[in-house]
């Protein structure tokens, strides 16, 4: 046969020989090599095991620890015995003793047949390489690596710093040019015996015994020097996680193992019985096939990685709970926040809910309880509209709320009479939408049948908090897309900013507002601004209204709703 | 004391439990362990009165330790169960649950825990956290009875699913978490004194490790960093927690009579007034249990970088 196994073995030495068994009865020769490390008893049985196929031989054994030449040392001494055991061999396909066979061998020799002169190698240059560890590319090829990533990783790190500082540099020897790759090819036998052969493999020996890594980087490396026709890809189908381990495939992976079309994967689970005994059957024969696409398996381990590193935005559960600035996404989604509409509008959350087509609550941080839309008592994902439960923590209150109901845009009021912890986190968060209609808290206060020296007081405490609400708002930290305005200005034109608020809830339905929420009647209102003054409060939030001059909408008629073309 | 520990082989994933006359629960909880893959149970029995301990007794891969001593004075059972685990579970995967708290990790209905324990170590993760979930059933809480060897989420198989709280205990390390039904129900009024749902319960042991509260917490504090603080999502999963089952009205009064937990069983005398009235913790947004794939949509738990 003209394809030849190499088989890298350290742990589930069982299931290695399933599959060497598998390749060498289909009638390609399998060269194993067992790391050294293996205990004596584990080697003898899987031999054993193997006894009976004739073409099985057992290389020469390395100690093989991760990053080290071992593992260079164990593949030349397996080629080395490859090639010289059976002259059949036209392509040695290197593979680990947790690779597993997708497809029937007699189909990966056909696709080689078709391809008689190819390499398959992933073979990239150090400066297009994304994906190394620790941001070490070049330097594998440059610094010296005495210490053991794994186990001494301290040194490890402080090792390569100072070399950087002294600017230490290895020679990389003339004529190379460092190149990286999966370990896991597929050589001919002319680029493989050349390389064996080279005559200055002495010399690339001695250089690669002390570059980190070396078995990405050898054959990858002088494969250039050799091969006429280099196709840059690895036929194993194996993907790496974002600390540079490799994913491993389970039973639950199997269809889409199938669907990959590639000829062979790793890392397989030893204990995924599934995915032995359907692979390495015979039922998968005469199967429509394709080129290979890892494309689905690419997306499901891309999706990982991002879940790893940066997860779900507006979240916080036991498994990721973010430091201040590293949320990514402080909440879940957008949300509105209406501060002083309530008291200047009557039933403006019903109408807001209507041309907005969005959950509007009441004031959800009122002092007595969460005013959840429709009265609810109890409200998405459970949440109680207990204000004790959620002055513990408001802010677990806000995210879950806002978490809670992903995909339907959340609306509430705000103001001064609410519980003000949650507001510099309001402030903060991007996905807040703030609208304010400063000083608005005076209306229900004007139309209210209080002792005027209670008026005073609250006037001034509401302001108070209001002001102070208000620096939040406008300090250089807050991310949150705020709007103010003074009731004046507002009182003045409210269809504009109106139209523009909805405008941004819901950008798409373009809409232009034809029925405006009802006003209050603000007839008198300057003169008990005025009133306020003369008792010696200064109302200053609620913008310019000159006592006698009564906003305009104190000419339309009392009750009728005030309408703007 | 049925001692079988000369059985453990070195890969065997154990699991250490306290128990005091939960003869009802007792053949549910080991038939859904050792499906999930457990080799051996560790028993410490708390001077039960209703057969459970000769029950565990006649198991094959189940060792019993009896005591009568004061579960309070052990710190709710902590001591025993660090003294077992240094004793028989360095070097392994060990699981330490309540009987009522059924373990839910990413892929449990297609891979087994040996796949997980296999995973962690080799992205060199000692501990896994999984929050309790408090699961009830709809309707007021003791009319739905489970019989012995039943599946206790087929009634109670509802449970809140947004309403947690989460604060960083600075001395261990640990995240702090509340909320759920009993908070919601209970401690509305008094919610610091709500009870944690946080939990590390699977651990590759080491002898030199302690749990400090219940499985809340352990030492050495690296233990409990279990959650990412950069934005990613580690994995883990849930317990399912069936507290809420008919035996809960019965054994709160018992509890509150035997003042053998925590703070002095203040959390048995809350339920006790809040059971006066037999209360139904369903709502209309109480969620239905589903599988492991639902707590992960949901944010309850996450597969982190497990594919």
């Amino acid at each position: 046969m003209s394809l030849g196994f190499v088989m890298l073995c350290h742990t589930a030495l069982g299931r290695a020989a399933q599959v060497a068994r598998h390749w060498s009865t289909r009638g390609c020769p399998v060269v194993i090599h067992v790391d050294k490390r293996v205990r004596a008893k584990a080697y003898d049985k899987l031999r054993a095991d193997l006894a009976d196929l004739t073409d099985i031989r057992f290389s020469p054994r390395f100690a093989c620890e991760w990053g080290t030449w071992g593992l260079v040392a164990a593949t030349q001494a397996a080629s080395a015995m490859m090639l010289r055991d059976f002259p059949g061999v036209r392509h040695v396909y290197l593979a680990s003793g947790s690779c597993l066979p997708l497809r029937p061998v007699e189909e990966l020799v056909a696709y080689l047949d078709e391809r008689p002169r190819t390499d398959f190698i992933e073979s990239v240059t150090t400066e297009d390489v994304g994906w190394t560890i620790g941001g070490l590319n070049i330097e594998r090829f440059t610094l010296r690596f005495p210490f053991s990533w794994r186990k001494q990783r301290r040194l490890f790190d402080a090792y390569v710093r100072l070399q950087r500082l002294l600017g230490f540099r290895r020679r990389v020897p003339a004529g190379l040019v460092p190149h990286l790759g999966s370990q896991w090819w597929c050589l001919t036998r002319q680029t493989l015996s050349a390389i064996l052969d080279d005559p200055e493999r002495e010399q690339w020996d001695r250089y690669f015994r002390r570059v980190w890594i070396p078995d990405e980087g050898y054959f990858q490396t002088l494969v250039r020097l050799y091969s006429s026709d280099v196709e840059s890809r690895s036929l194993t189908l194996s993907k790496f996680d974002f600390q540079g381990k490799p994913h491993i495939f389970y039973d639950d992976h199997l269809q889409l193992l199938r669907r990959s079309d590639c000829f062979v994967a790793r890392k397989i689970w030893p204990h995924a019985d599934r995915l032995y005994a359907t692979f390495l059957s015979d039922e998968l024969r005469n199967q429509p096939r394709a080129e290979p696409n890892p494309g689905k398996i690419d997306r499901l381990f891309a999706k990982a990685v991002e879940r790893r590193t940066k997860g779900r935005a507006g979240l916080y559960m036991q498994s990721r709970f973010p430091n201040s600035d590293w949320e990514n996404g402080m909440t879940a989604a957008p949300y509105s926040v209406f501060e002083g509409f309530s008291d200047l509008f009557e039933n403006f959350d019903l109408w807001l809910g209507k041309v907005a087509g969005s959950r509007v609550h009441g004031h959800l941080f009122a002092p007595d309880r969460a005013e959840f839309a429709g009265g609810e008592t109890i409200y998405n994902g459970a949440l109680s509209d207990s204000a004790s439960l959620r002055d513990y923590d408001p802010r677990a209150f806000l995210v879950s709320l806002i978490w809670n109901t992903r995909g339907e845009r959340q609306c509430f009021q705000f103001g001064p009479n609410d519980r003000q912890k949650i507001g510099s986190f309001l402030a903060r968060d991007p996905n807040a939408q703030i609208s304010v209609i400063s000083g608005a808290w005076a209306v229900p206060l004007f139309r209210s049948n209080l002792n005027f020296g209670d008026i005073r007081r609250e006037a001034a405490r509401l302001q108070k908090i209001e002001a102070e609400h208000l620096d939040v708002l406008r300090s250089v930290k807050a991310k949150a897309r705020v709007r103010i305005w003074t009731l004046a200005d507002f009182v003045e034109n409210p269809m504009e900013p109106l139209q523009a608020i909805i405008d941004e809830i819901s950008p798409r339905s373009l809409r232009r507002l034809t029925e405006a929420p009802r006003m209050a009647d603000l007839t008198g209102f300057g003169q008990f601004l005025q009133n306020l003054r003369n008792q010696g409060m200064q109302p200053v939030l609620m913008g310019d209204f000159p006592a006698g001059d009564d906003p305009r909408n104190a000419t339309t008629r009392r009750g009728r709703p005030y309408l703007v073309k | 004391m049925i001692q079988r520990t000369q059985a453990i082989r070195r890969s065997d994933i154990l699991l250490f439990c306290t128990q005091r006359n939960e003869g009802a629960r007792l053949p549910y909880f080991l038939r859904y362990y050792r499906d999930l893959g457990v080799n051996h149970f560790l028993f410490v029995d708390n001077d039960s009165s209703d057969g459970s301990r000769e029950y565990l007794a006649q198991q094959p891969d189940v060792s019993v330790w009896h005591t009568k001593a004061s579960y309070k004075r052990s710190r709710f059972g902590v001591d025993w169960m660090n003294w077992l685990l240094g004793r028989y579970g360095h070097g392994h995967w060990t699981l330490v649950v309540d009987p009522d708290e059924f373990l839910v990790y990413p892929f449990c209905d297609t891979r087994p825990l040996r796949a997980l324990t296999d995973w962690l170590d080799a992205s060199s993760i000692r501990s896994f956290s999984a929050m309790i979930l408090d699961m009830y059933p709809k309707g007021p809480l003791g009319i739905h009875a489970v019989q012995p060897g039943e599946d206790p989420f087929q009634t109670s198989c509802w449970f809140d699913s947004g309403n947690y709280t989460i604060q960083k205990n600075a001395k261990y390390g640990n995240l702090w978490i509340q909320g759920g039904p009993r908070a919601r129900m209970f401690f509305a009024d008094r919610p610091e004194r709500a009870p944690a749902m946080n939990k590390v319960p699977l651990v590759k042991w080491h002898r030199s490790y302690a749990y400090v509260s219940s499985t809340h917490m352990l030492l050495p504090r690296g233990l409990n960093l279990v959650y990412d603080e950069w934005g990613g999502e580690k994995a883990s999963g849930v317990l399912l927690h069936a507290k809420f089952t008919e035996s809960f009205v019965a054994k709160t009064s018992e509890e509150v009579q035997r003042r053998q937990h925590f703070a002095n069983s203040h959390e048995y005398r809350a339920y006790e007034a809040g059971l006066g009235d037999s209360p139904d913790l369903w709502c209309k947004w109480s969620e239905k249990y589903i599988n492991w794939r639902q707590l992960e949509i949901l944010g309850l738990m996450s597969k982190g970088n497990w594919a």
